[in-house]
């Protein structure tokens, strides 16, 4: 028996049926020819400029994600179920926030404390008791996901911050179309270009009333953001002005632009910044980044920020362990996506356990992200584990532990051969006044080092074009 | 309707992309001059056209042919050398890359990933030449991408504006250090074989020698080196046709945005009607390091006011 699930080979060893189309013509390309579309790939990525900078290097900061050809694919079938609980989840996640910054229903009911919510770094006291528009709180979610089975998928965290990652999945999608059309076509794989669109609507959606049409902007920090080339591509795609803090400008309580021919209003505000930076006034009083007087027009309702300051206290690894019993409390549903078991340090018992157990566990910063500052306990070695524990005992309310998950893996082109990945998958669920819109997919991304389970493009991690199958198949293997 | 920051940002883009060239221009014109009497102060005056001769004796003794090309180049601390202007260039390209067609972008992008690959070694004597031209391809690339790829819109009549502006402090600029070669020792203007060298590094710093050989189909004459630097309007780099360029991109502009003008639509419109009417005799009568230096401050101004009105 394997020790991993093969998305392309199943448990059996025998081609699953989402992968026939995929399978066939591995076998049939030589790797040489492989090898020239790999190449012809990352020249196009290049010449796009589709590059991602890393912050803890010197010199060179832009590079490109590693791109790999073999696409991973998941059957209608399997995608259905995967959206419902998206849709499930992100309203759960949704209505929680409202519940923090509102009537603290979930606390009275002792499913969390006052305390753990107020003393949060991500939480907002300035959102206390302010309504978002159209009840809102995570326009934009990324839910990362994990596979371990045929039918077993896993959610591994929430970002509802500023998730990002989108630009790849469209772009990866687009490098495949032009190296490979025939494939896409034989394959029937669903279409996602219209994600801009979808996200567009989402903005526009939640625009205070006036006169003129809604002016949307997407928010950037700058060009020297890790991020840009996605802040820059999205605000292009949806035809809406990229702008910086020092473009717009308060009167009034109200948000405008600088232009050319003097000030317009801006109703929306796709904000790529941390909630720190947004205003001088309201938050940090040394940032250049953000609009002096933004949070209160925010408050006043003439403007929208996507996503609403404070979203970020979802993101939270022990709030994260309360999602499934927020879906039974908010919404009066059994959860649909599994979480993983999740021991929060906090807690003695699960502290005690944790210390003894490092060897084959997870361990996490609760407010970590991007794969830094974790141990992955059966590949560390021991003089990692004792200083991690160290540190577990010195503040164990920073950490969560989780099982070591066996992810799934793909068939990557690696050198000349293809070989066996782990992979992930964040699909970016778009929540609106109106309702929830998801395409089909999301970006997957892949370890490229050999048994590697961190697939961090922060840590040498690359993608994969995900194919979502348009056509139900008739049984899956 | 754009972004105020935005047109400051194309407006920049085109400035350094042309500094580039006329920076390429100067390096080549004083190298033309190697093993002539007045060497080195034909790269003194190279510098001193770049602005960057203060900047220059800050780092180095004595001005020397390698050193002056090096430091116009590729100088750790000239903010104007070929590599900074490249630099700065993709810097505010990328800054608007969704403004920028795909053509522009790939020449700034393609000459920036150039130039990571070119070091110190590229400005010495035997490669010099080449570095130069590849400087001054990208930078023809560069206008013939925005030429015949961009909408004719503001986005388009902001970058043009920037060219133009550039070109003129620029032409401006190699006239003033020069001028002094061209004012008249005796009537006839006719000089020896060092003048005739001189004379022509003026042109060649512009590439204009085979133009005034087509305008004058005579032997360079410096009053002549003058007019078709000042007021020549069929010649491209001539700061009557930057004038003539400026004021057609604020017209538009005005054109776009209602009929709204300001003081920049009025400073353009001035200089470019005395340019139109001038006569060169009255130019060096009036002095013409004079007159230059006048102009080289009228456009620096203009670039403020151009900048209130649209990019602040």
């Amino acid at each position: 028996m394997r020790d991993f699930f093969d998305e392309m080979h199943g448990a059996d060893g025998a081609t699953r049926t989402a992968y026939d189309v995929v399978a066939g013509w591995l076998a049939e390309t030589r790797p040489q020819t492989l090898e020239a579309k790999r190449q012809e790939a990352e020249r196009l990525f290049r010449r796009i400029g589709i590059t991602f900078a890393v912050y803890t290097e010197g010199g060179d900061t832009e590079r490109l994600i590693p791109f790999d050809i073999i696409p991973r694919v998941i059957d209608a079938g399997e995608w259905a179920t995967l959206e419902r609980g998206l849709v499930q989840r992100v309203t759960a996640l949704n209505r929680f926030l409202a519940d923090c910054y509102g009537p603290r229903e979930f606390v009275r009911a002792g499913k969390i404390t006052d305390a753990h919510i107020d003393s949060h770094p991500a939480y907002c006291a300035l959102m206390k008791g302010v309504s978002t528009p159209g009840g809102v709180y995570t326009h934009i979610a990324g839910i990362d996901l994990v596979r371990t089975g045929a039918s077993d998928f896993y959610v591994l965290e929430d970002n509802c911050r500023t998730p990002s990652g989108v630009s790849y999945m469209l772009e990866n999608r687009s490098v495949m179309t032009r190296l490979f059309p025939e494939l896409l076509r034989r394959a029937g794989v669903a279409p996602i270009s219209r994600y801009p669109q979808d996200l567009l609507h989402t903005l526009h959606s939640v625009a205070p009333a006036d006169d003129e049409a809604p002016c949307a902007v997407v928010l950037t920090p700058g060009q020297f953001n890790s991020a840009y080339y996605e802040h820059s591509f999205l605000a292009d795609e949806m035809g809406v002005e990229l702008v910086e803090g020092i473009d717009l400008v308060v009167r009034d309580k109200k948000v405008f632009m600088r232009t050319t021919d003097g000030l317009r209003r801006v109703h929306v505000i796709y904000r790529r910044i941390d909630d720190d930076f947004l205003d001088p006034l309201a938050f940090r009083a040394d940032s250049v980044l953000g609009v002096p007087g933004l949070m209160e027009a925010y408050r006043e309702g003439n403007v929208a920020l996507a996503n609403a300051p404070g979203a970020g206290l979802a993101d939270d690894k022990a709030i994260y362990a309360l999602v499934p019993e927020m879906i039974r409390f908010f919404l009066g549903e059994e959860p649909l996506l599994h979480n993983v078991p999740t021991w929060d340090c906090a807690n003695e018992g699960a502290l005690a356990y944790v210390l003894d157990h490092l060897e084959e566990l997870v361990v996490k910063e609760t407010r970590g992200s991007g794969g830094y500052g974790m141990l992955i306990g059966p590949r560390s070695t021991k003089a990692a584990r004792s200083a991690f524990a160290k540190k577990l005992r010195e503040s164990p309310a920073n950490y969560v532990a989780q099982p070591t998950l066996a992810l799934s893996t793909c068939p990557t082109f690696i050198g000349r051969n293809t070989t066996a990945r782990h992979v992930d998958l964040r699909p970016f669920v778009l929540y609106g006044a109106h309702g929830v819109r998801i395409v089909p997919g999301g970006l997957t991304r892949v370890a490229l080092s050999q048994g590697s389970l961190v697939v961090n493009s922060s840590q040498g991690g690359g993608t994969k074009d995900t194919w979502v199958l348009s056509a139900p198949l008739n049984g899956s293997k | 309707m754009m972004l105020a920051r935005a047109a400051d940002t194309l407006f920049w883009l085109s400035r350094y992309m042309e500094r580039m060239d006329n920076i390429a221009r100067l390096i080549e014109a004083a190298q033309s001059m190697a093993g002539v009497l007045s060497e080195v102060e034909e790269w003194r005056s190279a510098l001193m056209a770049a602005g960057a001769v203060e900047l220059y004796d800050a780092v180095q003794q004595d001005v020397t042919p390698e050193a002056a090309a090096t430091f116009l180049g590729c100088g750790a601390t000239n903010p104007s050398s070929i590599l900074n202007c490249i630099t700065q260039a993709r810097i505010n390209a990328r800054a608007m890359r969704t403004m920028l067609t795909r053509d522009m972008w790939e020449a700034v992008n393609q000459g920036w990933l150039d130039a990571r690959a070119i070091g110190a070694e590229e400005f010495a004597p035997a490669r010099l030449l080449d570095t130069l031209d590849w400087a001054r391809t990208l930078s023809t690339r560069f206008l013939g991408a925005y030429e015949t790829t961009m909408l004719r819109n503001e986005i388009y009549w902001f970058t043009r504006l920037g060219t133009a502006l550039e070109r003129a402090d620029n032409t401006a600029r190699i006239l003033d250090v020069k001028y002094h070669l061209l004012l008249p020792r005796d009537s006839s203007g006719i000089g020896g074989m060092l003048d005739y060298y001189q004379w022509t590094s003026v042109l060649r710093a512009v590439s204009a020698v085979r133009s005034y050989q087509w305008v004058y189909r005579q032997e360079v004459r410096p009053w002549n080196v003058a007019e078709l630097l000042m007021l020549r309007p069929e010649m491209p780099r001539s700061l009557r046709s930057c004038y003539d360029t400026i004021t057609q991109c604020l017209d538009e502009l005005s054109k776009i945005h209602g009929g709204k003008r300001g003081e920049c639509h009025r400073i353009a419109g001035a200089v470019a009607a005395k340019l139109r009417f001038a006569r060169i005799e009255d130019i060096f009568q009036a002095g013409l390091h004079e007159q230059l230096t006048e102009h080289i401050g009228q456009t620096s101004v203009l670039g403020d006011h151009i900048a209130n009105l649209y990019m602040r």
